[in-house]
């Protein structure tokens, strides 16, 4: 059991994927209750990996026993568990929302839901890189058809934006396997790394190329600047769940940059070291500047959180562009909550949107909504954690970054940037929370909300998430332990190397 | 062949980009096409071209041809020809809500 832990992740929504399809819908009650017990267990699944590895050993699978560099493997380290872990926990949350409302919109959510989760555990275990391509287009295809669950003008259009600029991404990663295989003759990550050590210096400038086209198609699932825009529309027009669902899209292009530019590409590289150095940390606080910029410009609530996303992927990226130990550990905390903190946002912004009437999440004065004092507190809670606010998670997180910060030479770009972008992020939350709930007017008698009045449904996974960042705030002394060895981990690559490329030879 | 091939790649690959930048659905959808044409070509190529050998290697013959390219690009074509599929279904499906096959759903006229 415990050799074969590692590719239960992959199979298990795989499996319950296709059992989903081939029920039909006959069984509601079957259908969520499967679709549920699949979460559950992944999270149980999420946790044992997270103990296999806390120790520091690399669990690496070998599929159909082919040993590495030949054949497929699965690698899971803490990184890789601290992100299955992350994943099921949220895909939880946006499921027990999902169940009372969007489920109906169409046919094959749960099964589309746990294909997603399918290409997002397996991207996140991978160790090969055409493996890796795979499970992108697993995930990002489940993606398309869960954006335009329950169609709509705005949302088709927005989809079609979404899966065209991925189809470019995509070719793009292609090209990028294409040439790291025509030049390193592997495509196992830890083989690449090696192979790369040793390059002869003619081919340094076309494998930098390779690498250069893999991190453009990150940056653009990651939504790092210029390659954001197709983000905060797609974001804000599609179903709440789904856009919770997504909080996870982005950092798996930011992971993918980790994971890539800290293994292959890393200080271990020789000629090729350090590739993106130069432009990570610019691009990242460019995409903070940005972000924030959209947060406080935006006409609509969804669209705020949607560039909310952008900036806090430009955080985490900072965070990983720094480079150093403990800016990777305080990216890896920051990563959690920020997945955590705007899931929970968007999943609020639906509940108020849908007791406003026609005015919906637009940012204007709107009638008084029921529960408003509920909603009200629990839109505090959010903003507070976004906009980064002690004692909550968000100002850990941005603490953490800053100081790593203190000894780089970025420091005055890093410091002034992150500042100003909380000030900016704390200046508009301020003021959609007061247009929303305390400039409302009172209620239209002729406006028909009294329709919607069970809310502690849609309560439960806002408050389960929340609930999560306050849970990194009191556990953060452990977590943050954890998740500085895990930076280790990363910064030394020759143990994954040894690990990967030793299973099977003894 | 090396510089045939090369070619045949870049022509590709420039229709493509050119054609995925159109305003229109249909162009887009074609241009995506292309690139993924030119991203299978290019991956089947970076096996480098051989001719006359075999892929598995048995006594008595000299140089092989690299197996793993082809297995790659069998995969890609397979998950292209899906996204093809895709998005012609999402660009009618568009056609059809937006009342044109104008990218941005805005007739320019």
């Amino acid at each position: 059991m415990m050799t074969h832990l590692i590719i239960f992740p992959v199979l298990l929504p795989l499996a319950a994927g296709i059992i989903l399809l081939l029920l039909r819908q006959r069984n509601q009650l079957l259908e969520r209750g499967l679709s549920i017990i699949s979460i559950v267990t992944q999270i149980f699944l999420a946790f044992q990996i997270l103990s296999a590895v806390s120790h520091g050993d690399i669990l690496v699978y070998a599929l159909g026993d082919w040993s590495a560099p030949y054949g497929i493997i699965l690698v899971a380290d803490r990184l890789a568990a601290w992100m299955l872990l992350i994943t099921a926990l949220l895909s939880l949350f946006a499921m027990f929302y999902a169940i009372p409302i969007t489920e109906q919109a169409g046919r094959h959510f749960h099964v589309l839901f746990q294909l997603q989760l399918f290409g997002l555990n397996g991207a996140f275990l991978t160790g090969d890189l055409f493996n890796l391509f795979v499970f992108f287009e697993i995930l990002l295809i489940a993606s398309y058809s869960l954006l335009l669950h329950g169609g709509g003008r705005l949302r088709t259009k927005a989809g079609l934006h979404f899966v065209v600029i991925n189809l470019v991404g995509s070719t793009l990663f292609l090209f990028a396997v294409g040439i790291l295989y025509g030049t390193l003759g592997t495509l196992n990550m830890a083989d690449l790394a090696i192979k790369l050590a040793h390059l002869p210096a003619e081919d340094v400038a076309l494998v930098q190329v390779a690498g250069l086209l893999l991190f453009s198609v990150f940056a653009l699932k990651a939504a790092l600047v210029p390659l954001h825009l197709w983000l905060p529309s797609a974001y804000a027009h599609t179903s709440a769940p789904i856009a919770a669902l997504f909080a996870i899209m982005t950092k798996v292009g930011a992971y993918s940059i980790l994971r890539i530019y800290t293994l292959i590409f890393g200080a271990e590289a020789g000629l090729s070291a350090h590739l993106i150095e130069g432009w990570l940390l610019p691009l990242a606080l460019i995409t903070l500047l940005v972000g924030m910029l959209g947060v406080v410009a935006s006409t609509h609530l969804r669209q705020q959180i949607a560039f909310l996303v952008v900036a806090s992927v430009g955080t985490l990226l900072t965070a990983f562009g720094l480079n150093t130990q403990a800016s990777i550990a305080a990216g890896l905390f920051y990563l959690p909550h920020s997945t955590f903190a705007t899931a929970a946002f968007f999943l609020l912004a639906n509940s108020i949107a849908i007791r406003r009437a026609e005015w919906e999440d637009r940012l204007d004065v709107g009638p008084v909504i029921p529960h408003a004092r509920l909603l009200g507190g629990l839109f505090f809670v959010a903003a507070m954690l976004l906009a980064g606010l002690p004692p909550l998670s968000g100002f850990i997180g941005k603490f953490m970054i800053l100081h790593a910060s203190l000894a780089h030479s970025a420091l005055p770009w890093v410091m002034s940037v992150v500042l100003i972008t909380s000030l900016l992020s704390l200046i508009a939350l301020a003021r959609t929370g007061s247009l929303l709930f305390y400039r409302a007017q009172p209620p239209n008698p002729l406006s028909n909300t009294a329709s919607i009045t069970t809310i502690y449904q849609e309560l439960l996974p806002i408050i389960s998430l929340l609930s999560l960042c306050m849970i990194l705030v009191i556990w953060g002394g452990t977590i943050t332990q954890f998740l500085h060895f895990t930076a280790e981990q990363l910064l030394q690559p020759s143990r994954y190397i040894e690990a990967v490329l030793l299973t099977g030879r003894n | 062949m090396e510089a045939l091939i090369s070619l045949i790649i870049g022509v590709l690959t420039a229709c493509g980009v050119y054609l995925s930048l159109r305003g229109r659905t249909f162009p887009v959808v074609l241009g995506l096409t292309l690139l993924s044409y030119a991203a299978n070509l290019f991956l089947l190529v970076m096996g480098r071209l051989v001719i006359g050998t075999p892929p598995i290697i048995v006594d008595g013959t000299n140089g092989y041809t690299d197996p793993l390219p082809q297995a790659l690009v069998l995969t890609a074509i397979v998950i292209s020809f899906a996204m093809t599929a895709f998005v012609i279904v999402l660009a009618l499906k568009t056609y059809k809500e937006l009342g044109n096959d104008h990218v941005d759903g805005i007739h320019k006229p």
